[in-house]
């Protein structure tokens, strides 16, 4: 997982070299400043699920098989509406400011950057699902919380990510 | 071995014949060992020395790589013996690690300073401007100073060292990456879409220069040919002359001009002092002061108007220019008019 | 080690009862390293032959000017996939295949550390070629005969934009090569994962042959090295598909952005192929020098070092296009740099050879001719490391025989030296020497003949990727003759790839260690059973074979 992650992390940072490298390049349309609202409570959704996993982590480590449960089923939900908020700002964006990724530089560059984001939160989401799913079917125990390690290892690039885009886009990119 | 003798022997070879060229309207030495400018000069005395400093290396290190393989080479005596099994020498490595440090060192600063020097050099007031935009697949020149629009062949002047008066030119594209390369004349640059580059030439000799496009840059890259002629100052100014002239109005080629401007050719070509300013294809006003048609893919001759016109597959498989479909009689009447265009 | 035991996956051992079906069967549901590094061998061999022959259509049309073997649009189809092919289904593969089979044999494990994942990189990667060749018959592109990628194994932008490859070609290239890239990727998380968490007790990392240390830093350099191009590829089907214009110049996009991140990864890619080639060559030089390698933490720094500087030089490959002065002498000095712990290595090669009691086996005579010609390719490399010196050289028929020179002369000779040094391993049976040596003696003279000559067009002014050329240059003769080694090179392919067969049924009997060598993997018969070792080895110095050879004078004493 921790190559997996290297590599992933070389992806993301040519995909936010090339945001920042337009920044300002755009020919014509809306700019950043113009249209972008900060999803701080989105944002706080995504980095509280690193919580929730980190401690369903450690419960499933002391065979705590319910509270872990609990608190994956929570890591989902919080992970769900952050991809639910990305939706929104999309559906915003595209009726409200007509900015697709084909109308200028800064559509290209975000809606590639956060769409790579996302694509990788939804993908985290149905890992994690199809844990919840074993989970429920009793199926995950303590002997299986290396193997969970490793997803919330995922889980955890993810958020990282998160920061490093939220920055980029929402802080340097106005 | 034979290889590294025949490569040095051709070298050699390629750089004695290029300089003693005698001063011929069409040499036809492509040969980046031929330097006619001055950046061209500076590549060139860099060439050297770094030529000096591997042929140095290489042949030390082979000389040692083939006394290794000579004296240590396993034989009856030896066999069945292992040899002493060294693991390494602490001297021996910090040596052949110091040893390249420095020759890089010193490589890296001959390099740096040649660097500036070709791309940092300050524009003179005396500087002629051209401006060059690669189009897939020919070349267009305007000379804003001038008021010229031209393609495919360059004039510049001679730039005597007393009075100089260098060429400057600006590279654009109007579609995709080219590179202009004229070896004689400089190393190359690119013409990258969305972006401006420069580059500088001062040719001390009158003569005509060759190269070609060096990006890939579509089908017919390899017929994207690069013709400049150098001129002597008297030359250049009539040369310039003429093209600031419109086209010819003679009445002979009235046929022609009508076939031009009632077909598609209007579209892509311009030509001064009439109703054509297309700017997708090249500036035909001055087309027979031209030695070569499409880009150096032939020679400008009737018979090669009238087949570029008609099929220009059969020349330049792939080129942007279309097959005009014209019956003879429009057909000649419009080679007729191309050939009043001087 | 006997192999008498359940020989499910020996093929030497393989019971007769077996339909042939069950046994294709086997092999394509394979999980073992072993088989799967087989199937990547032959998988890059067959694809070897299709970019070779591409390769001769194209120095057939090159043999005179204005030649009409092939037309422009077929030409330019020809060395785009010649490129594509040679780099990521020859090269990539048949290193992967070599690392599958070597590396947990040689660090004194049972497998990878995933098989699956490993089965699944070696299919992707399959499909990935499968899929680039399909674009000869797949979509209809506006310039006839298929619609193969046509611009250039680099794919620049806005070539490949929809404006200017209107048809589906580039997405042939680029979809292929995505699909590939996840296998590679996958292959390196295994590589890297096998390394560094299943050698076998008492073989620290220092004690590790250099061929794991090599395939450990090609690796960690692969990773860093794919991705980019992953990304730069998904950008531009964003700008294909979507209608982005990350590189579409009329909206304000950038056509030396694709250029960066293409040659991001494109420079740490040639050094990804390079230094497995440094591994086997490392390997055979000690054992047919008899001495160990010489200064080997030397090795594995330089190794290192060259891992991380490669990674900043790669707008060496960008010298024409404009950048000012200071990035090209940026690029200028790290290229340099680049070319000190190389160049150490070579030395370190020599030093091995020195004073030892040297064997002129087949395999030897290739690492020889590798140290050779990689000499020359690392000197042409400097010449071009000085920017201006490359504003001459660059672009032309010189830097395609500096990089031939490397993968031909470097990577292939290496290759072949390690087909000779691990095939009796692999199957039990030696090459035939004196098809070896004709082998080894007529690839050489092809490859002189093509790529010594091939520097000079360069110098004389002709560009790369010219479909035909202007006569009376200086490049007729010395373009013909290059056609002929082309050739030769070719019949020395054949007289190859016949060993490789008639060996098979007919070499003599290997045994466990026919070149009196000393890592693990010898310990084992030829073939090796399925499980590798039936009790895992304890190791206590770099050459534990030598150690039980030698017991009176042990590495382990100097270590």
């Amino acid at each position: 997982m921790a190559s997996l992650i290297i590599a992933e992390s070389a992806i993301f940072t040519i995909f936010v070299v090339a945001y920042l490298f337009y920044l300002g390049k755009s020919l014509t349309g809306p700019t950043p400043g113009e249209v972008l609202e900060t999803p701080i409570f989105y944002t706080v959704c995504l980095l509280s699920s690193s919580l929730t996993i980190h401690f369903a982590g450690k419960s499933l480590e002391r065979g705590q098989r319910g509270l872990f449960l609990a608190l994956w089923f929570l890591t989902i939900l919080l992970g769900g509406l952050f991809i639910y908020g990305t939706g929104e700002e999309w559906r915003r964006l595209i009726y409200e400011h007509g900015l697709t990724i084909s109308t200028n530089l800064f559509g290209t560059t975000y809606y590639s950057l956060v769409g790579l984001h996302g694509f990788h939160v939804t993908a985290g989401l149905v890992m994690l699902f199809v844990v919840l799913i074993f989970g429920l079917a009793g199926r995950v125990g303590q002997d299986q919380s290396a193997r969970v390690g490793v997803l919330s290892l995922y889980w955890h690039f993810v958020d990282a990510v998160w920061v490093v885009v939220f920055t980029v886009v929402y802080v340097i990119g106005r | 071995m034979i290889g590294a003798l025949q490569l040095f022997g051709v070298l050699l070879w390629s750089t004695i014949t290029a300089a003693a060229a005698p001063e011929k309207a069409s040499t036809v030495i492509t040969s980046i060992f031929a330097p006619e400018t001055t950046p061209a000069r500076s590549i060139f005395d860099l060439s050297m020395f770094v030529l000096a400093i591997t042929g140095t290396i290489f042949a030390v290190v082979f000389a040692l790589l083939v006394y290794s393989v000579v004296k240590f080479r396993g034989t009856a005596e030896n066999a069945g013996r292992e040899p002493a099994q060294v693991y390494g020498s602490t001297q021996i490595e910090l040596s052949w690690t110091i040893i390249p440090v420095l020759i890089v060192v010193v490589l890296f600063l001959a390099t740096a300073r040649v660097i500036h020097a070709v791309q940092d050099a300050p524009q003179p007031s005396t500087a002629l401007e051209v401006t060059v935009i690669g189009h897939q697949f020919w070349w267009e020149y305007r000379y804003p100073q001038l008021g010229i629009v031209t393609a495919n062949e360059l004039h510049i002047p001679v730039s005597d060292p007393a009075h100089p008066r260098p060429t400057f030119l600006k590279l654009l594209s109007a579609d995709t990456d080219h590179s202009f390369w004229i070896p004689q004349l400089g190393g190359k640059t690119d013409l990258i879409p969305n972006r401006v580059n420069d580059m500088w030439m001062d040719p001390g000799r009158p003569g005509i220069f060759l190269g070609q496009c060096a990006q890939y840059c579509g089908t017919q890259h390899a017929k994207m040919l690069l013709r400049v002629s150098v001129d002597r100052p008297e030359d250049f100014d009539a040369w310039v002359r003429a093209q600031q002239e419109p086209a010819a109005q003679g009445e002979e080629a009235i046929a022609g001009r009508r076939v031009f401007e009632t077909n598609a050719c209007i579209n892509c070509h311009a030509i001064k002092g009439t109703a054509s300013y297309g700017r997708f294809g090249p500036d035909l006003t001055h087309l027979m002061s031209r030695t070569t048609i499409a880009s150096g893919a032939a020679e400008n001759t009737a018979d090669n108007l009238r087949l570029w016109i008609q099929n220009p597959e059969a020349i330049k498989p792939g080129s942007l220019m279309p097959a005009m479909k014209l019956n003879d009689a429009e057909l000649d009447a419009l080679v007729r008019y191309m050939e009043t265009l001087r | 080690m006997s192999s008498d035991v359940t020989q499910i996956y020996s093929g030497a051992a393989q019971s007769e009862s077996r339909t042939w079906v069950e046994t294709l069967h086997e092999w394509v549901i394979t999980v073992d390293h072993k088989r799967l590094g087989v199937l990547y061998v032959l998988y890059a061999l067959t694809f070897l032959t299709v970019a070779g022959v591409e390769a001769l259509i194209l120095r057939i049309q090159l043999m005179y000017p204005h030649n009409h073997f092939v037309s422009p649009q077929v030409f330019n189809q020809m060395f785009t996939m010649h490129g594509t092919t040679m780099i990521f289904f020859v090269a990539m593969p048949i290193l992967f295949g070599f690392a599958n089979y070597l590396v947990p044999l040689m660090i004194g494990a049972r497998d990878m550390a995933f098989p699956r994942l490993n089965a699944f990189s070696f299919w992707l990667t399959a499909l990935g070629g499968v899929l680039l060749y399909f674009s000869f018959l797949g979509g209809n592109g506006l310039y006839g005969a298929g619609s193969a990628p046509d611009a250039g194994w680099w794919a620049y932008a806005p070539l490949t934009s929809r404006a200017f490859s209107p048809g589906p070609s580039s997405d042939y290239w680029t979809i292929a090569l995505l699909v590939s890239g996840f296998g590679s990727i996958g292959t390196a998380v295994n590589i890297l994962a096998t390394i560094l968490c299943m050698r076998c007790p008492g073989m620290r990392l220092s004690r590790m042959p250099l061929l794991a240390w090599l395939n450990l830093t090609m690796s960690g350099l692969l990773l860093l090295a794919v991705t980019p191009l992953t990304a730069a590829q998904l950008m531009l089907l964003v700008d294909r598909y979507l209608g982005g214009h990350f590189f579409d110049t009329q909206a304000g996009g950038s056509a030396t952005l694709w250029m960066h991140f293409f040659w991001i990864f494109g420079h740490p890619e040639v050094y990804v192929l390079i230094i497995p080639c440094f591994a086997f060559v490392s390997e055979i030089i000690q054992v047919f020098s008899r001495k160990p390698i010489f200064g080997y933490p030397v090795m594995v720094a330089a190794t290192v070092c060259i891992g991380f500087v490669s990674m900043s030089v790669w707008a060496h490959h960008m010298f024409t296009i404009g950048m000012n002065s200071y990035a090209n002498s940026f690029f200028t000095i790290t290229t340099m740099a680049v070319g000190i712990p190389t160049g150490i290595k070579i030395f370190n090669w020599i030093g091995t050879m020195w004073g030892g009691r040297i064997q002129f086996k087949t395999p030897m005579l290739f690492s020889i001719g590798f140290l050779f010609q990689f000499l020359i390719a690392g000197l042409t490399g400097i010449m071009m490391a000085a920017a201006p010196f490359d504003w001459q050289l660059g672009l032309s028929y010189f830097v395609v025989a500096h990089f031939h020179y490397v993968i031909v002369g470097g990577i292939l000779f290496a290759l072949f030296a390690a087909f000779y040094y691990w095939y009796p391993k692999v199957t039990g049976r030696m090459l035939s020497e004196s098809l070896g040596k004709l082998h080894f003696w007529l690839f050489l003279l092809g490859f002189h003949m093509t790529f010594d000559l091939m520097h000079i067009p360069g110098l004389l002014g002709m560009p790369r990727r010219i479909y035909t050329y202007e006569p009376g240059r200086g490049w007729d003769t010395l373009n013909l003759i290059i056609s002929i080694g082309a050739f030769i090179q070719g019949i020395a392919i054949v007289v190859f790839v016949a060993n490789l067969i008639i060996s098979y049924w007919k070499g003599s009997a290997a045994g466990n260690d026919p070149w009196d060598a000393w890592t693990l993997e010898w310990s084992v018969s030829s073939p090796p059973p399925a499980y590798n070792f039936a009790t895992v080895p304890t190791v206590a110095s770099r050459r534990p074979l030598w150690d039980l050879k030698h017991p009176e004078d042990p590495d382990s004493r100097y270590e």
